[in-house]
């Protein structure tokens, strides 16, 4: 089989990294063989897949040695958790340098190795909340990630995000063969969530791939540095971790967005209740106007 | 040829435009004109400081040029750092010819080449660090030098490091003058911008140091050059013309200039400006704050130096007045041989010019010195202030142009066909292989110096040797045909 590349986006927040993590673990579970590209500073994205804190990154080991050219691909390369592999591009601390150029990098280093190269059937992205610049946009440009897999919940602002992400998808989809490959609703528990993102994925033109159930297990594992898949695999969510595994390898429906405008998705949102009507009469009142008669601001 | 007429410039100018599309034929026409002397406000016949079209060869240089390689560059005690990766210093080393006396690498910098010498890690984890170690080692190595200023290369802006911080946190550290100067090539549209980036970080980081200091002894006499880069020495042959009438020169801006001379010169009583252009900024920012005032001058040919002399002279009392009329009978007859040896070799000769800041209009003067004509002239990065100031100086219906393409430049040679071309490095090979007399303007053609009397000598040799120099009857320009390349062609 060839190789697939996914980019996991989605809001700062969301779950994505363990969404990928608990992923990756059940597709390993079922054969396949993951490697997985943490693109943030912070280093997160490979914690419960290798029991650590945070891996050596590609940038901090370069700067250590010198330069990118130094390291050797088995520098930066960890296996875990059923012979996932794992890397992290990893960056400088908040206010300083160019994290963006770090993920361009840490990406050319890997495909320069023939990280990709290996037998490999899937090379997971994940990467920081919000595609600030052009280097946040890496993987889904030509010959990288092919299919995208938003994290989204039944919460406004994730599903400003997932909209905002589409239309980054869009602008790629058409020079290089990045596809919009489904939405991965992580339920914070809001009302009608699954009805929600159903709708919005239809709006979309995509798939609510799978709907995660919130359960705290997850955090169970997580403050094991696990995987529910690991630390206890009869639990229910594990299964749910496992059908979304499943749906991803049949998935066959990649398309090119139809992004939402605003008012759009505001009435998306206001039909199931997330969002009120807009009164246009209260625009730019301070509180002490609307405290005053009518009469006084006339 | 005979001298053009305003409508058969304007209809050169028509033609040459012709095959830009019509967008950029648009565009380019406001940077062109047939000149009006009478013209007092140059915005209603040129347009300029406005970016260059894509894809048109533009001559212009970048912020980081303007800064480093113009105003901060010639400071030769203050060792000058690019920071950023290592081409743009390595680049633009030593290639600008700013004279200076000091001993390199001990207690002058001027023609190394500091950098940073920016890596991938340094762009992803920022470069402040490195900064401030290299700081630290410039101390170690250089501990003459009398501080350091800190030209930003593009990803410095980029990025969005914090060098004010490093300046201001290695200024308490080591007690020198350290100056942040966000220079990054991408800003503005020229190394104008360079320029008056530069000019606000003297003001902010050097210019009020020795406010209270009172114990620097002050005469009547005091005046700075400001805006002579010293390039071949011309600063030397400026300041010896000003210290005979009388004054007293307490500071060279930039050319062999040091931090100390900058620091003083708030204290004089007048600002001479040669480079209008580069350094009027700060002459501007003297004149609001310390109330002094300043004056453009001219020191190429006789003519026009024994015009500012007297102009300088009528700022100043008798004893002066007197010192410039000394002067300006003791190189007459100096000048006046140099023009008797010259003038008769090159009468006549018609001359194009396509310069920086303050040449393009300065030179003329000196040109007709010699009995040449420039037919056409204009400035890499000009802004309208510059071309009011050439008009008056520009024969009628003569051809101006600002931020020419290297087209247009071509184009307009094959049509005015000059005797002679004065200009860069980047058009100099161009118009030799087209068999045209070519003279660098920027670095004198590793000659000079051109200012002042004794420049004028050299200036007036430098012109004659190239115009006649006997290598061009050997070569045939493209527009006269070539029947022996012809005949060549057909034999083999």
């Amino acid at each position: 089989m060839a190789l697939r590349q996914a980019a996991i986006y989605g809001k700062g927040g969301i779950g994505k990294s363990t969404t990928t993590q608990n992923l990756v673990a059940a597709l390993a579970e079922l054969g396949q063989k993951v490697m997985i590209v943490g693109c943030d500073p912070k280093a997160d994205s490979t914690r419960l897949i290798l029991h650590s804190k945070a891996q050596e990154t590609i940038m901090h080991l370069a700067a250590e040695s010198g330069t990118v050219e130094d390291l050797e691909l088995d520098d930066v390369l960890r296996t875990g958790y059923a012979g996932i592999k794992c890397v992290e591009s990893g960056g400088p601390e908040p206010g300083v340098g160019c994290a963006g150029r770090g993920v361009i990098t840490a990406i050319n280093f890997l495909e320069e190795e023939g990280a990709y190269e290996e037998d490999l059937n899937f090379v997971f992205y994940d990467v920081l909340g919000d595609v600030v610049c052009g280097g946040f946009a890496m993987p889904i440009r030509e010959n990288k990630a092919q299919e995208i897999y938003i994290v989204v919940s039944g919460e406004m602002m994730a599903m400003y995000a997932a909209n905002n992400i589409s239309k980054g998808i869009v602008k790629y989809a058409n020079s290089g063969g990045v596809r919009l490959a489904g939405l991965i609703c992580n339920s914070r528990n809001t009302d009608r969530e699954d009805e929600l993102i159903e709708a919005l994925a239809d709006k979309l033109g995509t798939q609510m791939i799978h709907f995660v159930p919130r359960d705290n297990v997850v955090q169970r594992a997580e403050i094991r540095r696990m995987t529910v898949i690991e630390y206890d695999p009869t639990a229910l969510q594990a299964d749910e971790y496992r059908a979304l595994a499943q749906k991803i390898i049949d998935n066959k429906k990649f398309v090119i967005p139809n992004p939402l405008t605003m008012d759009e998705l505001e009435d998306l949102l206001m039909e199931f209740g997330i969002l009120d009507e807009e009164d246009e009469s209260i625009i730019g009142k301070t509180a002490d106007q609307e405290r005053a008669p009518e009469s006084a601001v006339a | 040829m005979s001298a053009m007429t305003h409508d058969e410039t304007e209809a050169m100018i028509q033609e040459v435009l012709e095959v830009y599309p019509e967008k950029a034929r648009k565009d380019r026409a406001k940077h062109l004109t047939a000149n009006d002397p009478s013209v007092e406000q140059s915005k209603k016949c040129i347009t300029s400081n406005r970016r260059s079209l894509p894809g048109v060869m533009t001559i212009r240089g970048c912020a980081y040029a303007g800064s480093k390689g113009v105003v901060w560059g010639p400071v030769k005690d203050l060792v000058h750092v690019s920071h950023g990766p290592v081409g743009c210093g390595q680049y633009s080393r030593a290639g600008r010819r700013n004279y200076y006396v000091g001993t390199t690498g001990v207690n002058t910098f001027g023609t190394m080449n500091f950098t940073s010498d920016f890596q991938e890690k340094d762009i992803v984890f920022g470069g402040d660090k490195k900064l401030a170690k290299l700081i630290d080692e410039i101390e170690g190595l250089f501990p003459l030098s009398k501080g350091v200023t800190i030209q930003s290369e593009c990803p410095i802006g980029l990025i969005g490091d914090d060098i004010e911080a490093v300046a201001k946190q290695k200024t308490a550290e080591h007690g020198k003058t350290m100056v942040p100067v966000r220079c990054e090539g991408f800003r503005g549209v020229s190394q104008s911008l360079g320029h008056h980036i530069a000019n606000d970080t003297v003001r902010d980081w050097v210019l009020d140091k020795r406010d209270h200091d009172t114990s620097w002894e002050s005469t009547p006499y005091d005046v700075a050059i400001i805006g002579d880069y010293n390039i071949g020495g011309d600063a030397w042959a400026s300041r010896i013309l000003l210290e005979e009438m009388g004054l007293r020169v307490v500071a060279q801006w930039s050319g062999d200039g040091t931090l100390s001379e900058m620091e003083l010169t708030p204290k004089v009583k007048l600002n001479l400006l040669h480079c209008y252009r580069s350094m009027n900024y700060i002459s501007r920012h003297m004149e609001e704050k310390y109330g002094i005032p300043w004056l453009e001058y001219n020191f190429f040919g006789p003519t026009k130096i024994e015009e500012s002399l007297r102009e300088i002279a009528a700022r100043f009392d008798d004893r002066i007045k007197e010192g410039a009329e000394r002067v300006i009978a003791r190189y007459r007859q100096e000048s006046d041989a140099v023009i008797a040896k010259y003038r008769p070799r090159l009468e006549g000769k018609r001359v194009m010019l396509y310069v920086g800041g303050l040449r393009p209009r300065h030179i003329i003067g000196a040109y007709e010195d010699l009995g040449m004509e420039v037919v056409g002239t204009g400035y890499e990065f000009a802004h309208n202030d510059d071309y009011d100031r050439t008009l008056k100086e520009m024969g009628n219906a003569t051809l101006i142009y600002d931020d020419v393409t290297g087209y247009e430049f071509e184009s307009f040679v094959q049509r005015v066909k000059p005797d002679l071309i004065g200009s860069g490095i980047k058009e100099k090979y161009i118009f030799q292989k087209m068999g045209v007399p070519f003279r660098q303007m920027h670095s004198w053609d590793y000659s000079g110096p051109y200012h002042g009397y004794d420049g004028f000598a050299i200036f007036a040799r430098d012109m004659d040797m190239t115009l006649n120099n006997p290598c061009w009857t050997n070569m045939t320009p493209p527009w006269k045909g070539r029947p022996d390349a012809d005949q060549a062609v057909a034999a083999e």
